[in-house]
């Protein structure tokens, strides 16, 4: 009870001070550089640890989810070819039940197709939990990275389908990793099949 | 020059023409006091759920809610001019939410912070959970995720920001209604819904007495 | 380190009038007849050495008109659970109340009366705790249905036929509100929910007025908008002069229904719904639930898949403890400093969780049967350095700037004392329990995963008081460390499985009822479940350690300073979101 723990407590609290203008002496391009923001994010920072949103951003992981976005593969005309069947998985397996699909028909015989018409996500209701994008078999919904999305008015919070449909080379963009790997695995069962079309026609 | 009408110049989004700049007053205090208003948000230190662990990383180091001149957190409502509506709102919290909101004084604002105070969230099937804020209170901005990252809730403040930029004098300063506290009885009752409600469940009785007696009969 | 297999009393010998063994498919355990739970239950206790009530539960078996109250009692030396029942007939279930034998049972019991409506003979308070006085039906009764009622489980029809809409423009009034026939709303008053709660601390501390000193006794209500009680939480004492004499916590503010919505949920969807519960330790409440689930579906992780729950685990521990410990001091006055520090170590374990997740707080990162997904390398690389050099570091450097910081010393030391004995009937766990000499630990008394293989220490403290609480926070983060340290040593190499068997979207899980638990940062939490063998849970309860651990609030508060209440209540650590679930 002599006051050493206190002073021992103020020394702490003046090294985490002075650490930041040690810091600044020693490292050039500290603020507002893609280096700055990496070295605050690191395990390795000492002194000042924020990350001056909006001018500097933090580095998100490609991993990181938000709400999801429906892809669309451009075509060669311009035509974007969606990438959704409306099989309906995503919706099945929302904890949240905020994934409505219909499903277009066939203007002349009116056979269900395998596209969406309309296609909502209700984001007051989505709990970002990514399990629609985990398990849709065409990679077709995928988690975003865009979290700048606040708006005034609720109505704007249901996503319709034309909100959600994004490119896929911004797919590409965002999760790299992953767009690769899933187009491997697709060109891969699409050889598979071809083999097996080709070994089917040679039996034949 | 165009003659500019007299709503347009209370409109702070108002270009002043170079020819009036140095003579008129009232657009620029406009501007001045809104530049003042937006740059000195303090919240409300209200925190409701989830969300309200990421409001308190917002504040803390890495975010820093202080540049924005927010980082006043005041435990009191009357001393707050937006509050942070951070998780999902029951029924139970509902009649204190609409207390805290009254007892704030003008201007003030509300932000809806993630899905569940938007709109339930992926709570709203439950059976104790209000379906938004805004069933209660009127919310300025909405910001979705589950919950939001704090970048998200920042955004929503600057968009808070923006919002109070453009407002006039006028519209900050006419006087709300006072919202009557919801009361905790069976259900959630809102006073204003009474006399509907005997209505609804007086229904409801007539309807069970005539199965019970075609039931009888039957 | 394996616990001896003690085998487990043979119950229907020593009862053969009142106990039978419960012969159901995939259930366990024994049935009691009423009238002898209590007969029973004081054996249990003082003969058997079931001084432990780990969870208390009611089950709604609608089709064969039974309620069931299950309880879960645990040696306080280790090993596994005496599961008992107590069925009752379901139009009136009357149990008597195992208050007296082990008063952990206290808001269990009360839980159990609010959401199933069983009635509890001869509990001291049977009042609602989570909803409020007056609510219209017991919501956990599965005839019981929401406002918003679509179906009985999920997933509803609609989503795949039809385009959107907004459940109000389903209901009479545009809200989630419904009320009984007949109702008079202009007959009610309002007062009703609150004055049961305030008569009720009154009436337990009125004492004779003194004639020579006027002195009376104030009720003070704390919260639930209250700075200090994280969240929404609510307090009404009883104080004389400024010494607490009564004290009832109230809770239900942050009430989500996370049961209910739990039953209509496919097993699945519950996984991202646990990690509401307790928001800050969403890893390991996900792997409390996958753990019940597999041990219903019989499923073994594999290798890789156990280490990384394990390291994400133990890092939400840590991460846990440091923002327990920051907000403690914030509760002490300490404003924000040390809170900030706390905070910047877990904002970095937060970017190894996001990398690896995809999410900052709500992880949803474990499966049955293993983990989503692995862990990138650049995540790993940062994991290692935080665990092997900056974590220990700051943690250190905490220490140092806190523990012998003498205005903590004296504002904590011999404050909010709880004592084994107590520590042990209100059936508190986690830091709480060893914190009062105990030292339980489910990771050691009942070894889940791979836990038998790391070698760590039991952190345990004997004052029982805020400071020790404070201090076993410390000592159990650096525990924490060490079995980091161990499993990114011996973890498998990557590019092992992750999962046993396929990822599926809807599984089904064999019928009968498991209790799984881990050692949370928090205390044990225990799900546990029952499965008819469909895609849904029939019930799916929480044990909440937050909420079981506020039943010990009153014994620690009663005798101290008003001024005390706000960090005794901090150094319990809850978190609304488990305890109101």
């Amino acid at each position: 009870m002599d006051g050493r723990g206190i002073l021992n407590g103020l020394a702490v609290t003046i090294k985490h001070f002075i650490a930041t203008y040690v810091d600044d002496f020693k490292r050039k391009n500290r603020y507002f550089t893609p280096e700055g923001v990496k070295y605050r994010s690191s395990p390795e920072v000492e002194g000042i640890f924020t990350i001056q949103y909006p001018e500097e951003r933090r580095i998100l992981h490609e991993n990181f989810r938000y709400i999801p976005f429906l892809v669309y593969d451009e075509g060669e005309d311009g035509q974007r070819d969606i990438r959704c069947t409306a099989c309906g998985i995503c919706a099945k397996v929302c904890p949240a039940q905020t994934i409505w699909i219909v499903r277009a028909k066939d203007p002349e015989t009116g056979r269900p197709l395998s596209k969406p018409a309309e296609f909502y996500i209700d984001t007051t209701l989505c709990m970002n939990c990514g399990l629609c994008a985990e398990f849709c078999p065409f990679d077709a919904i995928i988690m975003d990275h865009d979290y700048e999305i606040a708006v005034y008015s609720k109505d704007h919070m249901v996503f319709d389908l034309e909100r959600l449909l994004k490119s896929a080379s911004y797919y590409q963009r965002i999760r790299p990793t992953q767009y690769a790997e899933k187009a491997a695995e697709r060109e891969a069962k699409a050889k598979a099949k071809a083999a097996k079309a080709a070994r089917r026609g040679a039996k034949k | 020059m165009k003659r500019p009408n007299g709503d347009e110049l209370q409109k702070p989004g108002y270009e002043i023409p170079d020819e009036l700049k140095g003579s008129v007053v009232v657009t620029t205090l406009n501007r001045l006091y809104n530049w003042g208003r937006r740059n000195s948000v303090w919240p409300m230190m209200f925190g409701l759920a989830c969300c309200a662990i990421e409001m308190i990383a917002t504040a803390a180091s890495r975010y820093d809610l202080a540049r924005f001149g927010m980082e006043v957190m005041r435990p009191s409502p009357r001393q707050s001019d937006v509050m942070i509506v951070s998780g999902t709102v029951t029924k139970r919290m509902a009649p204190l939410i609409v207390r805290l909101y009254n007892q704030m004084p003008m201007p003030k604002y509300v932000i809806a912070m993630g899905a569940c105070a938007s709109g339930g969230g992926p709570f709203k099937e439950g059976y104790n959970v209000v379906s938004g804020v805004d069933k209660l209170i009127p919310v300025d901005v909405y910001i979705p995720g589950c919950p939001p990252t704090p970048e998200a809730l920042l955004f929503g403040l600057m968009k808070l920001q923006q919002k109070i930029e453009k407002q006039s004098f006028k519209e900050v300063y006419t006087k709300p209604d006072y919202i009557p506290e919801p009361v905790l009885g069976p259900d959630l009752m809102d006073p204003r819904d009474y006399p509907k409600i005997r209505e609804y469940t007086q229904k409801k009785l007539q309807e069970l007495q005539e199965q019970a007696a075609q039931a009888a009969q039957g | 380190m394996a616990q001896p297999a003690v085998a487990a009393p043979d119950l229907t010998a020593r009862f053969p009038d009142l106990v039978t063994p419960d012969t159901r498919k995939g259930y366990s355990g024994y049935i009691v007849k009423p009238e002898g739970l209590l007969e029973f239950a004081r054996a249990l206790r003082d003969e058997y050495g079931y001084d432990y009530l780990s969870s208390l539960t009611g089950v709604d078996y609608l089709p064969e008109g039974q309620m069931e109250v299950v309880y879960h009692a645990y040696k306080i030396t280790g090993g596994p659970p005496l599961v008992f029942k107590v069925q009752v007939p379901r139009e009136d279930p009357v149990v008597p109340s195992v208050t007296s034998i082990w008063p952990g049972a206290n808001f269990q019991e009360r839980e159990a009366w609010d959401l199933l409506g069983i009635r509890f003979e001869g509990h001291p308070n049977l009042k609602r705790i989570l909803l409020w006085e007056g609510f219209w039906g017991h919501p956990l009764r599965k005839d019981w249905r929401e406002p918003y009622y679509e179906g009985e489980h999920k997933p509803f029809k609609n989503r795949t036929a039809g385009p959107h809409f907004w459940h109000e423009d389903h209901t009479p009034f545009g809200k989630n509100v419904d009320y009984p026939p007949g109702f008079d709303p202009y007959a009610w008053d309002p007062e009703t929910a609150d004055e049961v709660l305030y008569q009720s601390v009154i009436q337990r501390t009125r004492k004779p007025r003194q004639e020579e000193l006027h002195s009376e006794q104030v009720v003070v209500n704390l919260g639930p908008q209250h700075p200090s009680t994280h969240g929404v939480f609510r307090m009404i004492a009883t104080l004389d002069g400024e010494t607490v004499v009564a004290l009832e916590p109230v809770m239900g503010y942050l009430h989500r229904n996370h049961e209910k919505i739990g039953e209509r949920n496919t097993w699945i969807m519950n996984i991202p719904y646990t990690d509401r519960l307790d928001y800050i330790t969403a890893m390991s409440n996900n792997f409390g639930y996958v753990l019940a689930v597999e041990k219903l579906m019989g499923l073994e992780p594999p290798e890789r898949a156990q280490y990384l729950r394990v390291i994400m685990a133990e890092l939400t521990r840590v991460m846990n403890h440091l923002w327990a410990i920051g907000f403690l001091l914030n509760d002490l006055g300490a404003f924000f400093t040390p809170a900030l520090y706390a905070l910047e170590e877990r904002e970095l374990i937060l970017d190894v969780f996001e990398a690896a997740s995809g999410s900052r707080m709500m992880n949803n990162y474990m499966r049955f049967g293993g983990v989503v997904r692995d862990i990138p390398e650049d995540a790993w690389d940062m994991l290692v350095k935080l665990v092997t050099d900056r974590l220990p570091r700051k943690i250190d450097e905490l220490d140092r700037f806190l523990t012998h910081n003498e205005l903590v010393r004296s504002r904590c030391m011999g404050v909010g004392v709880l004592t084994p004995e107590q520590a042990i009937a209100f059936s508190t766990a986690g830091p709480v329990l060893r914190a009062s000499g105990v030292p339980y630990d489910v990771r050691r008394a009942e070894p889940y995963g791979i836990y038998d293989r790391f070698d760590f220490d039991v952190a345990v403290r004997y004052h029982g008081d805020v400071y020790d609480r404070y201090l076993i926070r410390l000592d159990e983060a650096r525990q924490s460390l060490r079995i980091l340290q161990q499993a990114i040593r011996d973890i498998p190499e990557r590019g092992a499985p992750l999962l046993a068997g396929k990822p599926q979207y809807q599984v089904r899980v064999p019928a009968g009822e498991a209790y799984g638990r881990v050692e949370g940062p928090k205390g044990e939490l225990g799900f546990y479940v029952v499965s008819t063998g469909k895609t849904n849970p029939w019930r799916y309860h929480v044990r909440a350690p937050s909420f079981i651990n506020l039943t010990a609030l009153e014994a620690m508060s009663i005798g101290n300073k008003v001024a005390d209440l706000v960090i005794i209540l901090g150094s319990i650590d809850i978190v609304l979101g488990e305890v109101d679930r």
